[in-house]
């Protein structure tokens, strides 16, 4: 991309940019990128390097914490690139005064929401993290079984990194898997709790049988989302972009991974 | 009474309103909010003929529900379940009065099951306690996430829910549905979550806990703690519809509910008015899971029939026409009721 210098020398900040950065903010609960999801509205660059960006959810009625994390990280992501003024707002929801003037004062989480806060949001974040991992997991070990038909269920416990064919699923694990802070070595185990931790052959089918469960209801509320974005805001599908996971694939497809 | 193909299905539909949106009943923006995101969840998932406008959708009145659910709808009994959200609506969402007084006309058609919010304490104790005898409850609708004053949520297991609940049980007001919504406090939390189901279905062995929208968006944790808790039903509200916009998401959520707590615990709910009965009644009798999803078992024709109307008649003792009636499944209490077809190639192997 082109740079373009400013007086002192500076980098003025361009649309890509922007873009670039927003790529980088989650929703958490629904583990794809803002920008993916068509949740930006509207960017603004002004001349001196300032920006405003617009977000906007499929409902009045989103969880405010989850759409504060989104807001918030939002403003973060854009901070980090400019030294120009940075100014994020969510359009559309029930807590959009509340939140929006939170952000702009920078007052913080418990600051935005008062008495409603106890500490932060932390632990939410984890949780869905962990969710997210789950979900992944089971694609992964649940293509494994659709490729391999001699494979038995119980046997997916001792299945390692190494041994799950290179391609979009496994890519997503290892991100997953970074972001919780476990291994990534060819010689670990796929099957593992959010410590790292297996678990004895037993135990195995009741255990896929619960990250797929965590898989559908993801999935599920991931395109319940970008529809009712799409009811709500005619003509915000153009923004939408598929997800590069694929998702919300019938099991009998997942066995083809390589070939996408 | 929906008949196809020589079979006949007694049709209860667990979850109706009689709700009244209008402007002139909105207290704020909150009001218009609220349907206004209703209006979306309708137009996007139902069919195209069966979108209703913004104006039919504000506001039904008895009369076009008695013609939606019983003229053209199939159903044989109804069960209002209706929220109040004070804080939104001027004489509230839900219409107390309407609604009763058409069960009272119809009461071989409707069940009034009316709402209580433990933030009101001694008051609203006594005053559920005249609403159950008024009202000749059999159930309650919760709705976690009603705004109340500088409140926006309470938790099932906080202290004065157990005082409303420990009511419930002295008064015979067994049926408990839950509605999950965003906001809780703290918001530090996942409001969805539905951990506080599992403490209460365990602390309160005598009252049956239907989750509705079987704990969507939140569907995993809600199908563990069901599994495990025999006095906790899963509601179809809202999850049905994906029969016409995503049938293959509806088969895993079926395949994931007959899974985890069977046959028995699963009840049939239009969400009326934000669909109508007749067209997802046609199409859960028509639908089966897809042939390449060996990880479930296909529905049968017993498990329709107990979906569609007898679990829940079961639960409100509704008079069923005996040749309409069947027993209950042989399954465990708790635990994964088709462990055998937890093997994804179960099937071939």
């Amino acid at each position: 991309m082109t740079l373009t210098p400013t007086r002192d020398g500076a980098r003025l900040l361009e649309a890509d940019d922007v873009r670039r950065a927003l790529d980088a903010v989650l929703d958490p609960e629904l583990d794809e990128p803002i920008t993916d999801l068509g949740f930006v509205r509207s960017v603004d660059l002004a001349a001196d390097g300032s920006v405003e960006v617009h977000l906007r959810l499929p409902t009045s009625f989103c969880s405010p914490n989850f759409a504060y994390l989104m807001v918030s990280d939002a403003k973060d992501a854009l901070t980090a690139i400019t030294a120009g003024r940075v100014v994020v707002e969510l359009d559309d929801h029930h807590d959009s005064e509340i939140i929006n003037r939170g952000l702009a004062a920078d007052a913080g989480y418990k600051g935005t929401f008062g008495g409603e806060a106890e500490r932060d949001l932390e632990e939410l974040r984890a949780t869905f993290r962990r969710k997210a991992h789950t979900a992944a997991m089971e694609r992964c070990l649940t293509g494994l079984l659709r490729a391999q038909p001699d494979l038995a269920e119980a046997a997916l416990g001792t299945v390692t990194m190494g041994e799950l064919p290179a391609g979009a699923l496994t890519e997503a694990l290892r991100r997953r898997r970074t972001a919780l802070g476990l291994p990534d070595t060819p010689d670990a185990l796929v099957l593992v709790d959010e410590h790292g931790a297996g678990y004895p052959p037993e135990e195995v089918p009741l255990r896929l049988r619960r990250a797929r469960s965590t898989r559908i209801s993801i999935d599920g509320n991931a395109h319940f989302c970008r529809g009712l974005l799409r009811t709500r805001y005619p003509g915000s599908g153009a923004d939408q972009s598929d997800r590069p996971e694929p998702t919300f694939i019938p099991l009998t497809d997942l066995s083809h991974q390589e070939d996408r | 009474m929906y008949s196809k193909d020589g079979e006949d299905y007694f049709i209860v539909d667990a979850h109706v309103a009689l709700w009244d949106a209008r402007p002139e009943n909105q207290r704020n923006v909150h009001g218009k909010q609220f349907i206004d995101c209703f209006y979306d969840y309708h137009r996007n998932l139902s069919p195209e003929s069966e979108v209703w406008s913004y104006e039919d959708y504000l506001y039904q009145g008895g009369e076009r529900l008695m013609h939606d659910l019983f003229e053209v709808g199939y159903v044989d009994h109804a069960i209002f379940q209706p929220a109040a959200l004070g804080e939104f609506y001027h004489r509230g969402f839900g219409q107390t009065e309407e609604a009763f007084a058409l069960a009272e006309e119809h009461p071989d058609k409707l069940t009034y099951n009316h709402n209580f919010d433990p933030r009101n304490g001694e008051e609203g104790l006594a005053q559920f306690k005249r609403d159950a005898e008024r009202f000749h409850l059999k159930g309650v609708k919760l709705y976690t996430a009603e705004w109340h004053g500088e409140s926006r949520g309470y938790k099932l297991d906080d202290p004065w829910a157990y005082r409303y609940f420990e009511a419930a049980q002295e008064l015979g007001v067994k049926n408990i549905h839950i509605h999950k919504g965003p906001t809780i406090r703290p918001l530090d939390r996942d409001a969805f979550d539905v951990a506080d189901v599992d403490k209460v279905a365990t602390d309160f062995t005598e009252l049956n806990f239907v989750v509705e929208h079987c704990g969507l968006p939140r569907l995993e944790d809600f199908c563990w703690i069901a599994t495990q808790e025999p006095n906790v039903h899963a509601g179809l509200a809202v999850a049905i519809p994906f029969i016409h916009t995503r049938p293959r998401y509806f088969a895993q959520i079926m395949g994931e509910l007959m899974y985890w707590i069977g046959e028995d615990r699963i009840q049939f709910s239009s969400d009326y008015a934000l669909w109508t009965p007749r067209w997802l009644i046609e199409r859960f009798v028509d639908f089966q899971i897809p042939e390449d999803m060996t990880e479930y078992a296909p529905l049968t024709l017993e498990q329709k029939k107990k979906v569609l109307g007898l679990n829940a008649a079961a639960m409100y003792d509704l008079d069923v026409p005996a040749e309409l009636r069947l027993p209950d499944a042989e399954e465990p209490a708790t635990g994964p009721r088709q462990p055998e077809r937890a093997d994804l190639a179960g099937a071939e192997r």
